[in-house]
């Protein structure tokens, strides 16, 4: 991988500046890039659902209520599969609400884990809400104050791509911003959790078991 | 005479191949904390809420890499909402060992108001849990807990009573109860 240029990262390092993106286009260009079974962990609500229209693999965790649990979920699975890679998604309010465990991240540093913040200002599954962050808090300054340097905004799509792409070929903790815009998720998450679990295990290489699945 | 409690849960850990240990920190666990971080099996680390520790220990059990989180009464109060929609609905072996705090001499009138709230909170998450009063029963409490919550795929919770434990002891002892 070629390393960033220096004004690549100062584009993307400005939140202002980035472009506002559609969460579920932007799962769909992640989804695409991942070639070697990587786990990805949907947090609450929309960052799941998109995650699951942009089709289901058996790497993908869809958590329910247990909100500002995906760093964490994406974590415990990065330390048992430490030649995986894994990827959180995780909205800005539920990131709020677990702030913490960007430190605990920071601490650790699993070279095998990136982190997706997906900004859209609000809690949008819950009637579009703003968030406690609307007097200016920049969450990729937030990861890098709490001792994650490799955090960027991503500028626009190909910008995205890139950093997805730095995701895969260069050891982190990695976190990526995005700005996203108001539209809503692609569709609904299948509610099933023994067998999101189940399938979920499976996909890792964990379980074994005769009954199809 | 035999092994402490601790030394006790750490062979038993062991012996189940339990090594991922997040933990929120507890007076009355320090020497289980020690021992479990001078022992170069266990992966050991503090997390900033126990709640971000039940996510950790959920996901590594779905990843293969057995783990338990330990805390005190008042942690485990804060989780109610996580044990329900993760390791309950997702039916994932989340451990957890709670140090006991706010019964059996407790100086802190919050530690005891929090404390009445751990029993019926598991009682209606219809979690497994078994309090650990004595030294001889230890081993085996910990030991088959474990095991069960691995075999049917369920979080389970062990709690060190005082009376295992010594529990920690008043400040401020009262007149007249020193010297005997
Ligand atoms: C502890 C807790 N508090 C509140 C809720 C209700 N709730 C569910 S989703 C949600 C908003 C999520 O916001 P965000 O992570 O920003 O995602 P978005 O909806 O914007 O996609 C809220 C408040 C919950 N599930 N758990």
């Amino acid at each position: 991988m070629t390393p960033t240029t220096g004004q690549e990262n100062a584009r993307a390092r400005e939140a202002h500046n980035a472009k506002r993106l559609y969460r579920f286009d932007c799962t769909k260009r992640l989804v695409a890039r991942l070639r070697n079974e990587e786990a990805v962990i949907g947090g609450i609500g929309h960052s799941n659902f998109d995650l699951w229209a942009a089709e289901h693999r058996p790497q993908n965790f869809y958590m329910l209520g247990s909100m500002g649990l995906a760093v964490p979920i994406a974590l415990g699975v990065a330390l048992a599969q430490p030649q995986r890679k894994v990827f959180a998604l995780e909205g800005d309010g539920s990131l709020l609400m677990q702030l913490g465990c960007l430190t605990t991240v920071a601490t650790l540093k699993p070279a095998n884990l990136a982190i997706l913040i997906l900004d859209n200002g609000s809690y949008q599954i819950t009637g579009g809400q703003a968030t406690p962050a609307a007097g200016g808090a920049d969450y990729v300054a937030i990861a890098r104050a709490c001792g994650l340097p490799n955090a960027a905004w991503a500028a626009d799509e190909e910008d995205f791509e890139r950093l997805v792409d730095r995701c895969l070929s260069t050891d982190g903790p990695h976190v990526i911003g995005l700005k996203l815009d108001d539209q809503g998720p692609a569709a609904q998450t299948e509610r099933d959790p023994p067998q999101i679990r189940d399938r979920f295990m499976r996909g890792l290489g964990v379980k074994k078991s005769k009954l199809p699945g | 005479m035999g092994q402490a409690w601790h030394e006790i849960v750490v062979e038993v850990l062991k012996a189940n191949e339990v090594r991922l240990i997040p933990y929120v920190p507890d007076n009355v666990l320090k020497p289980l904390i020690a021992a479990i971080h001078a022992d170069p099996f266990f992966t050991a680390f503090t997390t900033a809420r126990e709640e971000e520790a039940v996510g950790i220990v959920a996901g590594a059990a779905m990843a293969g890499m057995r783990g338990m989180v330990l805390m005190q009464t008042s942690g485990f109060a804060t989780l109610a909402n996580v044990l329900a929609s993760l390791p309950c609905a997702f039916q994932i072996p989340v451990l957890m060992m709670v140090s006991e705090r706010g019964t059996l001499g407790e100086f802190n009138l919050g530690q005891a108001a929090v404390w009445r709230t751990m029993r019926p909170t598991l009682e209606a998450l219809a979690m497994e849990h078994h309090v650990i009063t004595r030294l001889d029963e230890c081993e085996f409490i910990v030991d088959r807990t474990i095991r069960q919550a691995l075999m049917t795929q369920q979080p389970a919770t062990l709690i060190l009573s005082p009376l295992l434990t010594g529990g920690k002891a008043a400040p401020v002892k009262p007149q007249g109860a020193e010297g005997r």
